[in-house]
């Protein structure tokens, strides 16, 4: 808005009010920007709720992912972000109260503290995800954990081609798997899965014609673990963006702030980036235990 | 930072609510409990509530955290009821939505559970559900 312009056509209040000519006092102006802001808010969390939808249908149909993915998470250092972010959520609220009060040097300061406590957020964020990546823990087909063989509780798949020298073979040696347990399942009748390799190791077109062999059953191990790691990534990276976007606006009004632009009549800008690093905040208390602490 | 939010020395009424210094800091100090507790009910042994319920518990503190935030950090309380209610719409239809997507989501848990049975090797059964 053109301050020139709004200034000269309101004569009522100061200038550095910035009374647009369509509002009547600051504080009906004040309002305005309240509810306009909030009804951006309600955006915002239809957008994440989108994405929570998908988060708790993956969960519903495949618990075991979760629970077994989320221990690849640092409890720890999500705690000590949600710390972060809760300190960050406090100080821009100082902040603001400084802005109504017209002390815009502590105001200033607050909003630095505030964008400190974000970095040290996307900090850890950076740790967290270069931790993952380097592990191959990641959405998709990119899920290629190099861990697997060094967790003991879950057979890995090397455990599996491990075992292919008694199952694939059985006529090789003929004595011990025979003797423990016969190939051919008594549910799948006419499936010749003696002659087909083990299940684990077929082609996928395959997996449902073949009889699964006995050794094999003992082998549990969690499938679509990407899932858990591509909603993950989906989730706090969208998040990440907006801790970087309110960064961004936090800077600016920090600015502002130090040049001056900000009176008790006037701390738009500064209410409005709390409201929307606040919303931060928000998304990020349910994130936490959703993503970290599932048990 | 010390002085008191009354005694300030400006001619106008402050826009919007100031909230006093101390409301906020307990709010934060509040916050950090939950944060705390919702950490240590993954912790200790005796609150394990089984999977649902430990969801439930993570989601209930989740919702606490999230309302003090909104109301003293975001001034829900002080504000009109307008935004309470731009707010509360919005909370309902994303539960509308994510809960009419479970419930879709349970219809056809039979046929995936079928499914999943013929292929023991693939889909191991519930190891983690203690």
């Amino acid at each position: 808005m053109s301050s020139s312009a709004s200034s000269a056509s309101t004569t009522a209040h100061p200038p550095g009010t910035h009374l647009a000519h369509h509002f009547q006092t600051p504080a009906q102006q004040f309002e305005a920007a309240v509810q306009g802001m909030w009804l951006f808010l309600a955006t915002e969390i239809l957008l994440f709720g989108g994405l929570f939808c998908i988060y708790a249908v993956f969960r519903a149909n495949n618990p075991e992912v979760f629970e077994y993915a989320h221990r690849y998470l640092s409890k720890s250092l999500g705690a000590i972000n949600t710390v972060v972010l809760l300190c960050s959520s406090f100080t821009i609220a100082a902040g603001v109260r400084c802005a109504q009060l017209g002390r815009s040097r502590q105001s200033a300061t607050l909003l630095g503290l505030t964008l400190l406590c974000g970095l040290v957020f996307l900090g850890i964020k950076y740790v967290e995800y270069q931790h993952k990546w380097k592990e191959g823990l990641l959405w998709g087909h990119h899920y290629r954990p190099e861990h697997e063989a060094s967790t003991s509780l879950h057979a890995p798949p090397e455990a599996g081609t491990a075992d292919t020298p008694t199952t694939a073979s059985p006529l090789a040696d003929p004595d011990a798997p025979l003797a423990t347990a016969p190939a051919p399942t008594p549910t799948d009748p006419d499936a010749p899965s003696a002659t087909f390799a083990p299940p684990a190791l077929a082609p996928p077109g395959l997996r449902g014609a073949t009889a699964p062999l006995p050794e094999l059953t003992g082998a549990q191990r969690v499938h679509n673990v990407q899932t858990f790691f591509g909603v993950y990534f989906l989730l706090t990276g969208l998040h990440a963006l907006h801790v970087l976007v309110g960064l961004g606006l936090i800077v600016w009004v920090a600015l502002r702030t130090l040049g001056g632009a900000f009176s008790p009549l006037y701390f738009t800008p500064v209410a409005m980036v709390a409201l929307y690093w606040h919303l931060v905040d928000l998304i990020w208390i349910y994130l936490f235990p959703l993503l970290y602490l599932i048990h | 930072m010390s002085r008191h939010p009354t005694d300030s020395d400006q001619p106008h009424p402050p826009l919007g609510h100031v909230v006093p210094l101390p409301v906020l800091v307990l709010t934060l100090l509040v916050l950090l409990a939950l944060t705390g507790l919702t950490v240590g009910v993954t912790v200790l042994p005796w609150m394990n509530l089984g999977r649902l319920g430990n969801l439930w518990v993570a989601l209930l503190i989740a919702t606490v955290k999230a309302t003090l935030v909104a109301l003293y950090f975001m001034h829900l309380r002080y504000e009109k009821p307008i935004i309470a209610i731009i707010l509360c719409v919005t909370l309902a239809f994303v539960i509308l939505f994510v809960g009419l997507t479970l419930k879709d989501t349970r219809e056809y848990q039979p046929s995936i559970q079928t499914y999943r049975a013929a292929d023991p090797t693939r889909y191991a059964p519930d190891l983690y559900n203690k």
